[in-house]
């Protein structure tokens, strides 16, 4: 029997920081001939998915007896001395051992979707069961009808996590009443947002609890296949999910006469190419189909009439991991968390420029202040925050003087932003709102699939205003324009891509218009972030003369003898500043 | 048939067949031939839009929709720079740039002109945290800066002329 169980983060952010190397580092030491049998018998070592505080990764969670200690930012070299000292010595390294901020870290956050991840080994289907995996599949196959399971739903109050917010329950109970012979589920795992990784996480650290939300929703609706449509972008998910299947099917979880009730279930999976559009629902059934992915009109709506004109439920993947543990815990419990009308918990990216970046889970109604300061940590360099974006390119910009507002899809609704799909960032004082906005667009412009003429043509014209304003060359009138503008897009666009795409462009005009205003007839940017806009110069007095400013750059602006001030051509710089890069010594200056 | 086409007939034949039986459609053929060949040969295309009888427009409708596929041959070694928004605050266009600037690329342009680099972008890898992140062969930068960038280039530069 182990009882030294070592886990390592092998999640997007443990694998990207070198998991893999840590991980392996252990691997080999604990086959040492040096090291005693009996210690050897009792490790085990495991990759588990993301435990969330990615600016620490490595994280290695090291059980001894029952006793948890975690270390962070382990690298393959600290590893010998972790075996010697606590595993072997029974000593831990205090000095290597997480801190308060990592207690800070987890303190606010309530884990449903993530409590098995960073658990369970993502590659074992034997621990996902070890771990109480697919006893909600059992009790609802042997002991509940269809129309008990909807019902839970509805009563958990969950709502679609993709960000939409359609409230599950409905959405299930729904297609289940429709009669056809032949129903789907579709998990839709084409997790486009930039900025947002909680998909990704749930697919790499807990496949399984995914495989089961999809049954448990399939028996509910009456479906005997699915699909799950994820993005090719996500190469370990792909596998993750695809062995996890596998595993599956072997083991009668999937395929025929699931558990001896007669209830058949089989799961495909299927790549996405890269379009942004195709987390539409009709938008990825045509993209499932083999097609084109663009939307059609609704209604119909998919539960009526989806892929191959069969009725059709789609969920996103964070929404189908909470239904085992609803199933589980009970609709009571789960409703006891979170606001009203907001229910459950919600899984967040928290990223930019906060200390502490990575996933969390937190109970809906946290105030955003929590979020960033408490779990956070605050904003590195002590900055000083800006704003916070939610809900990627749908989403909008909500400014630092609102951060007592409660995360829910109702407040957030009323300050013109949205829950969306959970990607937070966090922008300090060095971000221009008009650059956030022209990045937003120029990232919608390019995914708009072109079949709705204000949203396809409507996105450029906004994204050259911009591009515009951001070069100095901003008119009188480009804001009354935008606005406009903004509102023909929503209002004659068939889908949520050009129904939302001009959110970001309002928010921050709302927000901050004196940012615009600044560019178009000042023509500067406050934050100093547009190049067209800034002039650089060096300080004669700081400038060493090191030269590496004048190797640098690339159109001979910059001229100066060894060891003496170099001098800045205005004229032929072309704003690059390829010289404020590489200066140590601060001597570059740009305003 | 040209000659590439018939240096290319033996993978076509395997393609068409794994479609056939594994009741794909043209969106998976795609992506398989350019699993097959690094992209999309014309070739291909007009090869199996003769062998299914499906109108090569129906091909390259989806291949020029989807982001994933490439009409052209890439670069030997490929730069992909995450530019989804935590990259974006923390100035992934300024590594582009950087990048493009050591390899002399104009901003429209993002293969050198001997094919050894192709620089690209991508919407997000979520691996936000790490932001800025570029991954140069598979190899992933996290926190990159355009120092670590520059060398890692100068770098595939050298190997590769060692190797030639």
């Amino acid at each position: 029997m182990s009882d030294i169980s070592i886990r390592v983060c092998m999640g997007p952010g443990g694998i990207a920081s070198g998991g893999g190397d840590v991980l392996s580092a252990f691997e080999t030491l604990l086959k040492q001939s040096s090291l005693s049998a009996e210690i050897k018998d009792r490790c085990s070592t495991h990759k588990v998915g993301c435990l969330g505080m990615c600016s620490k990764d490595v994280l290695v969670d090291l059980f001894i007896d029952g006793k948890k200690t975690t270390y962070q930012k382990v690298n393959a070299g600290m590893v010998q001395r972790i075996v010697d000292e606590h595993i072997i010595q029974g000593a831990p390294i205090a000095e290597w051992i997480t801190d308060e901020e990592y207690d800070n870290f987890y303190s606010k956050q309530i884990k449903v979707v993530l409590s098995d991840c960073g658990v369970v080994d993502p590659e074992s289907l034997e621990s996902y069961v070890a771990n109480g995996g697919y006893k909600a599949t059992d009790k609802v196959l042997k002991t509940m009808s269809p129309v008990e399971v909807t019902d839970v739903m509805t009563k958990s109050g969950l709502r679609g996590r993709g960000g939409a917010g359609f409230p599950t329950g409905v959405k299930w109970e729904t297609c289940r009443k429709v009669p056809s012979s032949q129903k789907y589920i579709i998990c839709n795992a084409d997790e486009g947002d930039p900025g947002a990784f909680m998909d990704r996480a749930v697919l790499e650290g807990n496949p399984h609890a995914v495989i089961e939300g999809m049954l448990i929703g399939a028996y509910a609706i009456g479906a005997d296949k699915g699909y799950v449509y994820v993005r090719a972008e996500y190469p370990l998910a792909v596998e993750r999910l695809s062995q996890a299947i596998k595993e599956a099917t072997a083991k009668g979880f999937l395929g025929k006469n699931i558990m001896n009730t007669g209830f058949n279930f089989s799961i495909k999976l299927k790549l996405g190419a890269g379009a942004f559009v195709c987390g539409e629902e009709t938008a990825l059934i045509a993209s499932i189909e083999g097609q084109r992915g663009m939307p059609r009109p609704k209604p119909p709506f998919p539960v009526f009439s989806g892929l191959w004109g069969k009725p059709t439920v789609i969920n996103n993947v964070e929404t189908l991991a909470n239904i085992a543990y609803i199933i589980t815990k009970g609709a009571e419990w789960y409703a006891s968390y979170g606001t009203e009308k907001s229910k459950g918990t919600k899984v967040f990216a928290l990223t930019g420029k906060v200390k502490n970046t990575g996933l969390i889970e937190v109970p809906m109604g946290i105030t955003l202040r929590e979020i960033i300061y408490d779990i956070g940590g605050g904003i590195e360099g002590g900055k000083a925050l800006k704003a916070v974006q939610t809900g990627g390119p749908s989403g909008g910009c909500i400014p630092a003087s609102m951060l007592d507002i409660n995360v829910d899809y109702e407040s957030l609704a009323k300050v013109g932003s949205i829950v969306g799909s959970g990607g937070m960032i966090v922008l300090d004082e060095d971000n221009c709102m008009v650059n956030i906005a022209k990045y937003f667009l120029a990232f919608t412009q390019l995914e708009s699939c072109g079949k709705c003429v204000p949203c396809r043509i409507g996105t450029k014209r906004l994204l050259e205003i911009l591009e515009r304003i951001t070069k100095g060359q901003g008119r009188e009138g480009d804001i009354e324009l935008l606005e406009r503008l903004s509102k023909d897009i929503k209002s004659a666009s068939l889908c949520g891509l050009g129904q939302t795409a001009p959110n970001p462009v309002l928010s921050t005009l709302n927000y901050f218009r004196d940012e615009y205003e600044a560019h178009i007839r000042d023509k500067k940017c406050p934050a100093k972030v547009c190049k067209d806009l800034l002039t650089y110069s060096i300080l004669e007095a700081v400038c060493t003369g090191c030269g590496a400013c004048k190797r640098a750059c690339p159109s001979a602006a910059i001229a100066g003898d060894k060891k003496k001030p170099h001098k800045l051509d205005a004229d032929l710089c072309v704003r690059c500043g390829a010289c404020f890069d590489v200066c140590k010594f601060k001597a570059v200056a740009k305003e | 048939m040209n000659v590439k086409l018939i240096a290319m007939h033996e993978q076509l034949t395997d393609l068409i067949v794994k479609f056939r039986e594994s009741e794909g459609n043209l969106i998976t053929l795609l992506q398989d031939t350019q699993e097959a060949f690094g992209y999309v040969p014309q070739e291909a295309v007009y090869w199996f839009a003769n062998e299914l009888d499906v109108p090569a427009s129906r091909f390259f409708g989806i291949a020029t929709f989807y982001a994933q596929f490439h009409l052209k041959p890439r670069g030997k070694n490929i730069v992909t720079a995450c530019c989804g928004t935590a990259c974006h605050v923390r100035g992934a266009e300024r590594l582009v740039n950087a990048v493009k600037r050591e390899l002399k690329l104009e901003e429209d342009q993002d293969t050198t002109e001997d094919r050894l680099i192709t620089v690209e972008k991508l919407a997000c890898l979520g691996t936000c945290s790490l932001a800025p992140v570029v991954i140069i062969n598979g190899k992933m930068f996290g926190k990159a800066t355009t120092d670590i960038l520059t060398r890692e280039i100068r770098s595939l530069k050298k190997e590769t002329k060692k190797n030639e």
